[in-house]
Order: C-alpha cells, then structure tokens, then sequence
C-alpha cells in the first residue's frame, strides 16, 4: 500500500508542479487578467496545502484521517451553521451540534461503530435536536430553523464522516488497503471538479442551471463526470472493484459530487452569499470544497459495502 | 482642551515572571477566540502599530473587547487599551490581573457620583501615550432589538479634547449568535469585524454633528459587512 500512497502522492505534486508552472506563464503575459490569474494562483497554492495537510494524515493511518475529516466537519458545520435562520431558542441545538454530536459521530466512526454512526444523525439527532428547541416556546419560523439545523447536521457531520467510515469496510481480498479507497474517491471527486471547469470552459454552450450557478454548462458536466470516470478506472488498483467497476462507481461518485456541488450552490444563492466561508484562499469556505465529496461519500459508501462487502 | 490629570493609565511593571504568564495568557486567549469566533476581518485602512488611534465599536456581547483585542495583529494589540469598567475589572485579583496585564485595558469609573477621575482625561493621556484605544460608546450592551443604541457623549469629548486622533469605526457582526445573554454555552459561529475608514473631529464640528457622523460610519459598516 505504501507504494501506491507514494506513487499517488508523487503524482500529484507532479501535476501541482506543472499547474504552477502554467499559472506563471499565465501572470508573465501580458494580455492576461491580473485578477484571474491571482485567483488561480490562490487556489493552487492552497492545493498544495490541502494535499501536503491529506498526505500526512495518510502516514498517519486511520487516526490521521478521522482525525483530519472532523476537524473539516467542524470548520463546515461552523460555515453552514453561521447562515441558518437562528432564534435564541435554538441556541442550545445549536451549542450541542458542536460539542456532542460532531465529536460523538467520529468517535463511533472512528470505533468502527456502524449500527450507531449510521444512525445517530439522520434518527437520534434529527428527533432530539427540535425538542431542544421547541422547550424554548418560540413558534416563529420553527420548522425552517430546525430543518436548516438538520441539514447543516446532515451534510456538514454525517456525510462527510462517510470519508473516513470507508478506512473501517472489512472487504475480502481487501486487507489493510482502505486508506487508498479514501484517496481514490477524494481524487475521482476534487478532479471531477476540476475537469467539469475545465471542460465547460472548452466545450461550455448550454446552461445547467443559469440561475443557480451560472457558469455550469451540460458539456462541463458530462464532459468531466465522464472523464473522472475514465480516471477512476485508469486507477482502479487502488480499489477492490476492478477497472468496469471502478468506472461505474467513479461515475456514480463523480455524478454526486456535481450534483451536490449545485445542491449546495442553491443553498448559498438562498442564503444571499457568493461563498460558505474565507478559510481557504482561492477557493472560499470548506464546505465549498468539500460540498460534493459530501454528496457523494456516503453514496460510495454504502454501494461498496453492499457489493463489496456484505454479498462477497 | 481637557486637562490631563496625574490619574496612572498604565498598571505598575510586573516582575518578570508574572510578564511572562501575562503574555502565555494572553497568547492561550487569542488561540481561543480565534478559535470559537473564526473572525473575519475587513479592513479599509491597514491595521499597523502605527498612528494612534481609537477604535469604537457596536456592543452586543461581553466578548466584544476580546474579539477585537484578538483578531488586530499582536503589534497593534501591544498599542491596544481596550477601555472598560473599574469596579468590574478591578476588585477581584484574578480579573485584575487579566484586566490590567493581559488586555491592558484602561480603567475607567462608570458611575459619576463616586468618580476621582475624569474618563476623557484618562483617555486622552492614553492616547498622548501613544496607546491605541478601544471603546463602546453605547456606553452599556445592547441587549434589546435596536442596532445600535443612543451614542454617550465621551466620544465627542475626547474628539474634541484631541482633534488630531483618528477615529475608526468598527462593526462586530454575529457575536451575539455566539453568546447570547443569559447563555453559558458559545457556539462558534464565523463572527465579522469590519474596520471603517479613519476620521476626525472637525474644526467648530457640534457635540450632534460629530456623534451623529460617528454613528452613521458605524451602520454603514453593519450592511458593508453582512
């Protein structure tokens, strides 16, 4: 396993190395907007701390890495949580999403604790987090707050714990080699991402959801959904699928992640903000980031441990 | 101008010891509420050691003064007298110590029966001391629905009292989310520190004039900022 660990890692700071070179070029011509290329700049640099910050959590191991995707809950949960229409009566839900929930969720992921992690948020916490609210006595506007309080929970806490959860599948055959099934559904994912912009800036002609997200074309989806494909199978030696599967199941990953992406986008338009947050430069809030890796990890999850665990 | 009186506005050395818990304290509580506030800072001006000046900000919440003592860069803040309560932060050792070390606050007496000192006149030999203030001039937290409340006339004075001082106008936004009165648990919502553009007392400018100018800087940076 190290050794696709290293390979993987060597190839992308192989790839970094090349788009900081092209970014360069970019800011030496003259014709090019400063503003553009300063943006780009940004968001490569932070690539290169996102992947330096991933790269040692994986020597880490499975620690490192529940570990890593807390901390990336909380930062999320806090971005997400910061826009929801909030009375004092939800104070409580609010405090107790922080300090009880978020840290009771990774810990049972971390234990490997599946008949409770896959429970706790969507039947525990969706039932007790209202009563919180509701012993307060404030009517006004209850069933949008408490909702907003769910789905904050739901994205922010329990689908992206479903990244970690994966390092605890027990596949056949599969031993010792999950930390590379995070790798691969983080790369077929952020790279889906990446391909889509790139690919709707090539090809772009009609519109996904003008009002939504105005720059999302049907040819950037396709066109990058289907080529993150295509990478999920060139790499399916980092998965227990095999190359078909690996492509299908980067598809389904890939295809989540872009539709979470504009799921996501809606949910900022509504709440009248360009970005989730400021915390990484370039690319705005963690939750822009990671909106459709939470999407599409508990999808990935659960398809694998279905066929991949449970029926083999 | 106001007279300057001998009042002390800066606390007796320390020993060495004691400077350097006053300065690990200080250092844990700016982790902390860097941590639970996550603020964001805009700026119009840079927010260098430089120029002297005072800092007026909205008051939602008792954690207003940390926050803004917190997010500054450590050199503004080595310059920074957030001014505060006497017979709150005083009395009690701990707080003393917190108060007078850590924030380094400029004491002040609120209530004008049992003063012995005059606030402006404090404030103003703060400032002729190079320090940087930070102040309230709602004069009191704003528990209630309205933005901002009535203004107190300090302001005007110590503008009066040092024309040359530039005043900046700051705005804290969602702190109150993080702790609302009557809470004990802080949840860490992203607050907004907004930082408005430096201005002046006016030569002949009114007591109204000024006060009003100083409020209408303050809500424009509430809209600025959300």
């Amino acid at each position: 396993m190290a050794f696709e660990l290293i390979v993987l890692f060597g190839g992308l700071f192989l790839v970094l190395i090349l788009a900081s070179g092209i970014a360069s070029v970019l800011a030496d011509r003259a014709q090019t907007d400063p503003d553009v290329v300063a943006n780009l700049t940004d968001r490569i640099r932070a690539w290169w701390g996102m992947i330096a910050i991933l790269g040692v959590a994986f020597l880490l191991g499975d620690v490192g890495l529940v570990v890593l995707f807390a901390v990336c809950s909380f930062a999320c949960l806090r971005e997400f949580l910061t826009l929801v229409d909030r009375k004092q009566a939800d104070h409580m839900a609010l405090a107790l999403s922080f300090l009880v929930v978020l840290p009771v969720q990774y810990v049972a992921v971390g234990l490997g604790w599946y008949g409770f992690y896959a429970v706790f948020v969507p039947v525990y916490v969706f039932l007790v987090a209202p009563i919180l609210s509701v012993v307060r006595g404030e009517t006004e506007g209850f069933l949008a707050r408490v909702s907003q309080v769910q789905w904050a929970l739901m994205i922010c806490v329990f689908c992206i714990s479903h990244v970690p959860a994966l390092l605890i599948l027990e596949i056949p055959g599969f031993d010792g080699r999950s930390l590379l099934l995070v790798a691969f559904l983080l790369l077929v994912v952020q790279a889906s991402d990446v391909l889509q912009y790139t690919w709707g800036k090539m090809f772009g002609r009609r519109k996904l959801a003008p009002r939504v997200s105005p720059s999302k074309t049907w040819e950037g989806l396709v066109g990058g959904v289907l080529s993150a494909a295509v990478l999920g199978a060139l790499l399916h030696g980092l998965t227990p699928f095999g190359p078909f599967w690996a492509f299908v199941m980067a598809l389904v990953a890939a295809t989540m992640g872009a539709f979470g992406g504009l799921v996501l986008s809606a949910a900022k338009r509504d709440r009248g903000v360009k970005d989730w947050g400021h915390g990484i430069a370039g690319h705005g809030g963690f939750l822009d980031r990671l909106d459709g890796v939470a999407f599409a990890a508990p999808i990935f999850f659960h398809l694998t441990r279905f066929f991949w665990q449970s029926l083999a | 101008m106001t007279n300057v009186t001998d009042t002390p506005v800066t606390a007796a050395p320390l020993r060495p010891w004691m400077r350097l818990l006053a300065r690990g304290v200080e250092a844990v509580i700016v982790t902390f509420a860097r941590l639970v506030c996550a603020p964001r800072v805009t700026v119009t001006a840079p927010l260098t050691a430089g120029p002297t000046r005072v800092f007026f900000a909205n008051h939602s919440s008792n954690a207003d003064t940390i926050l803004i003592w917190a997010a500054v860069p450590p050199e503004l803040r080595a310059t920074l007298r957030p001014v505060a309560a006497a017979d709150y932060w005083l009395p009690k050792a701990v707080r003393r110590f917190l108060g007078l070390h850590v924030f380094r606050i400029l004491p002040i007496q609120r209530v004008a029966a049992v003063r012995d000192t005059d606030p402006v006149a404090q404030m103003a030999a703060a400032v002729d001391a190079g320090s940087s203030l930070v102040i309230f001039p709602e004069g009191q937290r704003n528990r209630g629905e309205a933005e901002l409340l009535p203004f107190k006339t300090g302001l005007f004075h110590l503008a009066e009292a040092r024309p040359d001082v530039a005043f900046v106008p700051v705005w804290i936004g969602n702190l109150n989310g993080v702790l609302p009165k009557g809470e004990r648990l802080p949840v860490p919502l992203i607050c907004t520190l907004t930082f408005g553009a430096p201005f002046q007392h006016e030569d002949g400018e009114t007591k109204e004039a000024f006060l009003a100018r100083a409020r209408a800087a303050l809500l424009a940076l509430r809209d600025e900022g959300a």
